[in-house]
């Protein structure tokens, strides 16, 4: 493919409409006649219910009906939401409940529901509902929780261990007796929300004349909701639609069928009336799937030089009240965890634990960047026992860019071979130490603590699959207008991805980007999707478009021969019309063509053209395709106040072909900037009774503008073969290496406090402490 | 339960509007659910987001910490009427020159506080903007380009007035 219009910066086509605020979100979206639902929820973390009492909130002003579980089973085929992740497990045994009824597992877990003619007055009647709970223990710590004698995070359950696997390859048992170094750590990752600056929100609209069901939400995959609302509600597929308007961002969560989808559409039934419910930010601290809650007891080996020789330990996965999503996030975890380095050696244990916490599913990331973080973090103590250089470690480590594509000894969970398919590691880093003015840090260092500062350093490599399949669709369409459309299953969450899409289109039809109108997340234009999530969309529906693109041309070009009689050859497209090169009279705009082969009643199609303009692809990727990266940072960090000040952050990043510069270092902007909230600001806290303490802006922290610097972005371009476009995903590459670069960062700063972060987040309050430990700063 | 109404006056991005509201409907409420100007959002309902950043009597507030009700006799102004202005209308073009938005849903907002900003027409260093837009979340874009988008608007406005 030429390099045209795809690779560069192209304007945004979304921006008109958002800069002035006629963009249309959910709450944006009002029918007629429409009611508003609120939810009545679990004041505690693990309790059995006694009784609901509606009685109040029946009678409050306003108020059209109360439901709790009972009262909505008759326009329901199950009471639990199915999981949307096809687990090896069985999919309906430990998904949410629709509303809870007999046992409450997490505090906000929604009891019962409350419609009324306002959301004030909703509100209002969901306060009068008077639940009696009877409490039990709350687990909140996923390793004790994972002991044989713990108490039951959820009585139904036949113990709080959802899954344990044995992963692994290679002998660590031998290795381990004989290697002449070896480190032994237990690192913690933390959960977090995220915080999507549009919560969560659904309007539901049944029509009982028509029986078809009209669904607007602020989700990240129409398609899986159609699929689940048409099981749940025992719906045929023509009866759901499932549009998804502009989305707030997503990250992960939205991905998420959410008890309160369930409901309200189940209640828009029942009514016969449209409903709408928008989260609130505290019911999104309190209740949208969370993630990174993880314990890892790890072991690495390694001989005199610092060649790695085995890793091996356990693995517990927080997997919070229900299993919602299968257990995507520790499988990734604990395969990412090889990253770009050799390890000949390799067991890992792992166990998925429920703990009476909101459910955990992917955030950006999916469990990848855990993985990273346990792998990096682990290299550089290793480093430091051996007495080496961290990037000497890693240099003699890392898989050189001859020996790719380059096979790790492991499967994924869906049990495909791990292969990475290009990039150069090696020389990643070194541009990364060259960016970052590596080798002169320790002498800046050394001048910096003369003037009694603090200053650390620390870099991070890492390798994410991207593009997950197992398709994505792609219908291009030009119409009798002359318009070009392209519908597609994936969904566009804010990233740019309209116009991504655009310009692959625009450029195999000769027509600028903004000609080119593209649909997305609206289950009645495409018949399968998959949606946004896995860095997946560019790589996938890209591959998709660009291919039915390419089919829509051949046929323009067919039929634009036959009626200007003219040798298919001879053909050129620009600005929408094509004609005979060298012969600008010769020539028919789309309009002509599509009108063409639109058919004429009565009238004949020409000879061997097919009726309609159209192509419908649906791309499935082989497999997956490795994106890859280094990141470094410079910090300053006040032993006094424990504030860290990031100075640089570095990433060098390749995902490949660039669809649109602008967009990509927007992505990776975006995915460090949340990294750096997971690694020093947020911290989702929950006492030891399992209630959450932190359920607002100002309990819990994420970075605004003055915490983040500005970043820099260096990209490599290795173009992969496993698409036709040659593009990596990108999405999710930010967040790889910024909790361990960070943290080591400040380790380094304050290695005369003798400083070790085994977890995150690190809190002003965490480094206070730790150098109060390390003797104090005086 | 009865609610108290009270009766309203104001000026909404030029034009007057009289209502009746609950005394208890705060402003932006009022603003999209009765005058269906959704542009300003609910980011959290807290008053640290952002999100519902408007203008109101020539300042720019916190749109749910303010009740419709206090806004009787006032002047408020919305990123509706702030783009029908012109006032920003080189902020707005330099934010998409740098991809200064994702999902949007916190720009209305952010242009908000950034028109502020750049009404000053002090010179500012990038960490000033930093520490003046802090107020507003974006959860998408890292804050690098907003920053950027900001700054040369700054500067080119500056350029303008030397010339």
């Amino acid at each position: 493919m030429p390099d045209g219009i795809v690779g560069n910066s192209v304007k945004r086509l979304e921006d008109a409409e958002l800069l002035v605020g006629e963009a249309r979100y959910v709450d944006d979206i009002n029918p007629p006649g429409l009611l508003h639902a609120s939810f009545v929820r679990s004041e505690f973390a693990h309790a059995k219910i006694k009784g609901i009492d509606l009685d109040a909130a029946l009678n409050s002003p306003g108020v059209v009906a109360v439901y709790t579980l009972d009262q909505i089973m008759d326009v329901m085929t199950t009471d639990r939401v199915p999981a949307t992740f096809p687990a090896p497990q069985p999919r309906e045994e430990f998904g949410s409940y629709v509303l809870a009824h007999d046992e409450v597992c997490y505090v906000g877990e929604p009891l019962a529901m409350v419609i009324a003619q306002s959301r004030y007055e909703a509100e209002d009647a969901a306060a009068l509902v008077n639940v009696d709970y009877d409490p039990l223990d709350a687990m909140t710590d996923c390793r004790s929780a994972a002991q044989p004698d713990a108490s039951a995070t959820d009585t139904r359950n036949k113990g709080n261990v959802f899954s344990s696997v044995s992963m692994g390859y290679g002998d660590c048992k031998s290795v381990f007796e004989n290697a002449p170094n070896v480190i032994s750590e237990t690192l913690y990752q933390h959960r977090g929300v995220a915080l999507s600056m549009e919560c969560r929100g659904v309007v539901s609209s049944f029509d009982k004349r028509r029986g078809k069901l009209t669904i607007w939400a602020s989700c990240q995959q129409p398609h899986g909701h159609k699929a689940i609302l048409v099981d749940l509600l025992g719906l045929s597929e023509d009866q759901v639609r499932v549009i998804v308007p502009h989305l707030g961002g997503g990250f992960g969560p939205k991905l998420i069928l959410y008890p309160e989808d369930a409901s309200v559409s189940a209640a828009s039934v029942k009514l016969g009336k449209p409903i709408k419910w928008i989260e609130d930010r505290r019911e999104h601290l309190l209740t949208t799937t969370q993630e990174r809650d993880q314990v890892w007891e790890v072991e690495l080996a390694a001989d005199r030089e610092g060649r790695l020789l085995g890793l091996r330990g356990k693995l517990y996965h927080d997997q919070g009240a229900y299993t919602v999503r299968g257990t995507n996030i520790p499988f990734s975890a604990a395969t990412t965890i090889l990253g770009p380095y050799i390890l000949p050696n390799y067991q890992i244990e792992v166990s998925v634990v429920h703990t009476n916490k909101v459910p955990s599913t992917s955030m950006r990331g999916a469990g990848h960047p855990q993985g990273n973080f346990t792998m990096e973090r682990l290299i550089d103590r290793m480093a430091e026992k051996i007495g080496i250089d961290p990037a000497e470690i890693r240099s003699l480590n890392l898989i050189p860019s001859d020996s790719i594509p380059y096979e790790q000894p492991l499967r994924t969970q869906a049990g495909q071979r791990i292969i990475y398919d290009g990039g150069d590691y090696l020389k990643c880093q070194e541009e990364l130490m060259r960016t970052l003015d590596y080798s002169g840090f320790s002498v800046r260092q050394q001048q910096a603590k003369s003037k009694g500062r603090y200053i650390g350093m620390a870099m991070a490599n890492y390798v994410k699959p991207t593009g997950r399949g197992p398709f994505e669709s792609g219908l291009v369409r030009i119409g009798t207008s002359g318009k070009v459309s392209v519908y597609t299953g994936a969904v566009a969450m804010g990233q740019g991805f309209r116009t991504a899409m655009a310009q692959i289109c625009s450029e195999q039809l000769g027509i600028e980007p903004d000609d080119v109108i593209i649909v997305a997340g609206d289950t009645d234009t495409v018949s399968n999707g998959i949606g946004g999530f896995a860095s997946r969309q560019t790589v996938c529906a890209g591959s998709a478009i660009h291919m039915a693109s390419l089919k829509v041309r051949k046929k323009v070009v067919s039929v634009a021969a036959h009626l200007l009689e003219a040798s298919e050859e001879d053909l050129e497209l620009e600005n929408g019309k094509v004609f005979v090169k060298g012969v600008p009279n010769m020539v028919v705009c789309f309009r002509d063509v599509a009108n063409a082969v639109a058919g004429i009643p009565g009238v004949a199609l020409p000879e061997g053209i097919s009726a309609g303009l159209e192509a419908e692809v649906k791309f499935k990727p082989e497999n997956v395709t490795y994106a890859n990266g280094a990141h470094g940072c410079e910090v300053e960090v006040d032993p006094e106040t424990g504030k860290v000040q990031i100075l640089r952050y570095v990433v060098i990043h390749d995902s490949g072909r660039l669809i649109n510069p602008l967009i990509v270092d927007g992505q990776v902007q975006g995915g460090i900037t949340l990294g750096v909230g997971h690694a020093l600001y947020e911290h989702m806290i929950y006492d030891e009774n399992g209630n959450p303490l932190s359920t607002n802006l100002a309990e819990y922290l994420v970075p605004t503008a003055p915490e983040v610097p500005n970043y820099e972005i260096v990209h490599q371009i290795s173009p992969t073969e496993r698409n036709p476009i040659g593009v990596k995903g990108v999405g999710e590459c930010g967040v790889m290496g910024v909790m361990p670069a960070l943290l080591t960062a400040v380790e380094n700063a304050l290695q005369d406090f003798g400083v070790k972060l085994n977890s995150y987040p690190v809190t002003p309050a965490i480094i206070v402490e730790k150098v109060l430990e390390g003797g104090g700063y005086s | 339960m009865a609610y108290d109404f009270l009766d309203i006056k104001l000026i909404v991005n030029g034009e007057q509007v009289s209502a009746r509201v609950p005394a208890r409907m705060h402003l932006v409420d009022f603003l999209r659910m009765e005058l269906e100007l959704t542009g300003s959002h609910l980011g959290c309902e807290h008053g640290i987001c952002g999100a519902c950043s408007v203008r109101v009597d020539g300042v720019v507030v916190r749109g749910c910490l303010v009740l419709a009700a206090q806004c009787d006799g006032s002047d408020v102004l919305t990123i509706e009427g702030l783009s029908e202005s012109k006032e920003v209308v080189d902020l707005q073009n330099t934010f998409v020159e740098r991809n200064a938005m994702q999902c949007g849903f916190c720009t209305p907002g952010m242009l908000m506080t950034a028109a502020e900003l750049l009404a000053k027409n002090d010179k500012m260093a990038r960490n000033e903007i930093r520490e003046f837009m802090s107020g507003n979340f974006c959860r998408c874009t890292g804050y690098h380009a907003i920053i950027d988008a900001i700054e040369i608007t700054m500067e080119a406005r500056r350029e303008e007035e030397r010339s």
